[in-house]
């Protein structure tokens, strides 16, 4: 589509339209705008009154307030460092409030509660080879009589029943031990703290259980 | 959710709660809806902080959980509400309000619920009791029936509400009986019926003085006393949290009554306030306008130390109907003229009038004309907006582009043949006011972010700095306490030199006037946001 003369530029448009004339096109950009661009126009002054300056205050003190409170939650600090002496008396100044802010767990959806921890992995460990033992036991028995019989599948599903027996008591006396620990919990005087303090016991994520707490 | 909205989000989330909620937060927001576990798996924190987490910011009522994708029987799914974050910058104007309405008492009231998200009546009363009680002289102390009746008083007007209880009991352990409301679908706080009922709780006694002398197992002891008392008051599982919409709506009739007083003059202004009070519990949350008010209710309604009388109040009433705000209008005749205020079209004149400042206060008043009248007119060719704003043909050809490429102005081809041909096709410019408020409200969200991210980089790059003066203030205290000499005294604040004292002193110039920057952009954030809600709500 030459247009008038070849290479030359020519619009497709009257440009009169838009208020453009051949001689004055707008700047192009040139790459992108500056960060802190020129402005014109100084920006309007600040509204000052004592109404202000009391919003103002307000809201400084409400931040250093927020810092304090429970719902200021902390990464896990590291485990195993002794409260320094001060710490003690900064909380008092600083009015930090202890973690043990407890919701009311009826709002919210149960999964959120903190579950008991239950460190029983080490019995557990000896139970299971018990079991295992006993099971191992039984299995022999159980061959040694179906090697007479000459069924292979049997086999198959009596270590299969003795696997699912195995979990179903595991999660039962699990869960048994976890009543026994709340009904323990409630009848004292102390009440249950839902932020465990990660200073004194080891507060860490469920997953590292490697040392047992005192 | 916008990217300024979301970065704004953040910003708040961090400034209050800390980085973990942040954390938390912002990827619930990005990511919509999510369960426990896929949110502790994206954002790699142990499970137990995520949970954390949730319960603040549900607490705080920012977010909202219920039944997901796969019924009563899946997981819990979590979803943030990003309206009730952004209110958080709002929280020193609602906390101003309560004190300019109830005085202190009710001041130390909405200051503890906002901070705590919800409280129950009888754990707010005795805090509030508490903290007033450190403010007074000594052998005084605050009585409880004072508070309650402060607070009686803020549940009447509807200030505070009770939050709305879950479908489930939450506790029982069968989920087949109660199934959790859907996620979709959160409870409104007014459907439930006693919304603004009080409890009964027998409470009395006065506030406590706190000691600093005592020791920490004084302390401990009295806290443990406290939280067991808790269970006495017959209030258990009745929350309290703050009602943001009855603060708006009283934060846009200040707005109109305010710009009623400019316009015209001071005794408009007190009829317009006669009229919005009296349609306060009549009228919708956000109704395009208020019941009708007949002339005679509101000459009987007018308080006497205004001195109107009752031709005077006609001719003020005719003049506000007249006027092309269009604050007032008139909708009948029975019982001397019957006149209401119409909100939707006085937010959408105050919104009208913020952009129009705005343009005039970036581009200039040359600018500000063209934009006004493309307000106006609507549409306009270029030859139309050079003759209208008398304005010579290449300036107004510059500020027309520069408002275009601002996207303050936009451009509108009308085809005169179906192919759309550049040489037979009129272009006009016109300004939506709709998208451009909206447009604008991204831009103050940017601001406010801008600003805290300004002052968040202040703060640290006088770290050092701060903390010795803090330090030395603490030693300063703790000297007067055990009463030093004058000589000590001079010593310890000599620490400071004076460089450092005037660079601390700016310092704090910097950040006070970044925080009251703050606020006051919160302000345009407001208008803005209720004309956007009211226009939708009106559709």
């Amino acid at each position: 589509m030459a247009g008038k003369g070849r290479g030359i530029a020519a619009f497709t448009f009257n440009i009169e339209a838009l208020g453009l004339s051949r001689g004055s096109m707008p700047e192009t950009q040139r790459g992108p705008t500056p960060l802190f661009p020129q402005i014109e126009y100084k920006p309007v002054p600040l509204k000052a009154g004592e109404d202000e300056d009391y919003m103002r205050a307000l809201k400084q003190e409400m931040r250093g307030r927020m810092k304090d409170l429970p719902f200021n939650v902390k990464p896990h600090a590291g485990k195993g460092d002794v409260e320094r002496y001060k710490e003690k008396y900064t909380r008092e100044i600083k009015r930090i409030e202890d973690d043990n802010w407890t919701p009311d767990w009826n709002r919210l959806p149960k999964e959120l509660k903190p579950q008991k921890k239950i460190i029983k992995k080490k019995r557990d460990t000896t139970k299971n080879a018990k079991i295992s033992s006993k099971d191992k036991v039984e299995v022999l028995n159980k061959l040694d009589e179906l090697e007479k019989k000459g069924d292979v599948k049997s086999d198959e599903e009596d270590e299969a029943e003795g696997g699912k027996k195995e979990d179903g008591e595991e999660g039962e006396e699990e869960e048994i031990e976890a009543e026994y620990d709340e009904e323990l919990e409630e009848e004292n005087d102390y009440i249950a703290s839902y932020f465990e303090d990660g200073d004194d016991y080891g507060g860490g994520s469920d997953d590292n259980m490697d040392e047992a707490t005192y | 959710m916008t990217v300024q909205e979301v970065r704004l989000c953040g910003l708040l989330l961090q400034q209050h709660f800390g980085n973990v909620v942040e954390k938390v937060g912002t990827h619930l927001i990005r990511s919509g809806v999510l369960t426990l576990r896929a949110l502790a798996y994206e954002t790699k924190l142990p499970l137990d902080l995520v949970k954390k987490s949730l319960c603040v910011l549900v607490q705080h009522g920012m977010c909202t959980f219920g039944a997901g994708r796969r019924g009563p029987a899946g997981p819990v799914e979590y979803r943030i509400n990003c309206e009730s974050i952004i209110h958080m910058l709002r929280y020193p104007r609602y906390i101003y309000t309560a004190k300019s309405l109830y005085g202190d008492t009710g001041e130390l009231i909405v200051e503890e619920i906002l901070q705590r998200g919800q409280m129950t009546m009888s754990s707010t009363v005795r805090t509030v009791a508490d903290r007033l009680t450190n403010n007074m002289p000594e052998g005084q102390s605050m009585d409880y029936s004072e508070v309650v009746s402060a607070f009686s008083r803020l549940v009447e007007t509807h200030f505070l509400q009770r939050c709305p209880p879950l479908a489930s009991a939450g506790s029982s352990s069968s989920t087949l009986d109660t199934p959790l409301p859907a996620a979709t679908q959160p409870t409104e706080p007014e459907s439930h019926p006693d919304c603004y009922k009080l409890p009964y709780i027998n409470l009395t006694g006065q506030g406590k003085r706190r000691r600093s002398s005592e020791g920490g197992e004084a302390d401990q002891r009295a806290a443990k006393k406290a939280r067991t008392d808790n269970s006495e008051c017959g209030d258990d599982g009745i929350h309290w949290q703050v009602n943001f919409q009855r603060f708006h709506l009283h934060f846009r009739d200040q707005a109109i009554i305010s710009a009623v007083s400019c316009k015209l003059d001071q005794s408009s202004s007190e009829i317009v306030r006669t009229m919005l009070r009296m349609s306060e519990v009549t009228t919708p949350a956000h109704a395009a306008f208020t019941q009708a008010l007949s002339s005679n209710e509101i000459f009987r309604a007018l308080q006497s130390s205004y001195n109107i009388a009752r031709p005077n109040l006609d001719q003020y009433l005719s003049l506000l109907v007249d006027d092309p705000m269009e604050f007032v209008g008139k909708t009948g005749d029975s019982g001397g003229g019957m006149y209401v205020v119409n909100l939707h079209r006085a937010l959408a004149n105050l919104a009208r009038a913020t952009l129009e400042s705005v343009v005039q206060e970036r581009f200039g008043s040359r600018s500000a004309r063209i934009f006004r009248l493309l307000l106006r007119k609507r549409h306009l060719e270029q030859k139309q907006v050079e003759d209208f704003a008398m304005i010579p043909a290449k300036e107004a050809k510059d500020m027309l582009y520069t408002l275009l490429s601002e996207n303050l102005v936009q451009l509108q081809e009308i085809p005169k043949t179906p192919d759309y041909a550049p040489s037979r096709t009129f272009y006009l410019y016109t300004v939506n006011q709709l998208p451009t408020a909206r447009l604008l409200l991204q831009h103050c969200y940017k601001t406010v972010c801008n600003l805290i991210e300004r002052r968040l980089y202040e703060t640290k790059e006088n770290k050092r700095l701060l903390e010795k003066s803090q330090r030395i203030e603490a030693i300063l205290a703790s000297l007067q306490a055990t009463e030093a000499e004058a000589a000590q005294l001079t010593e310890v604040e000599e620490m400071i030199t004076v460089p450092e004292r005037q660079q601390l002193e700016s310092l704090r110039h910097h950040i006070n006037k970044l925080d009251s920057s703050e606020n006051q952009v919160d302000e345009s954030i407001f208008l803005l946001e209720s004309y956007i809600k009211s226009t939708q709500a009106s559709r």
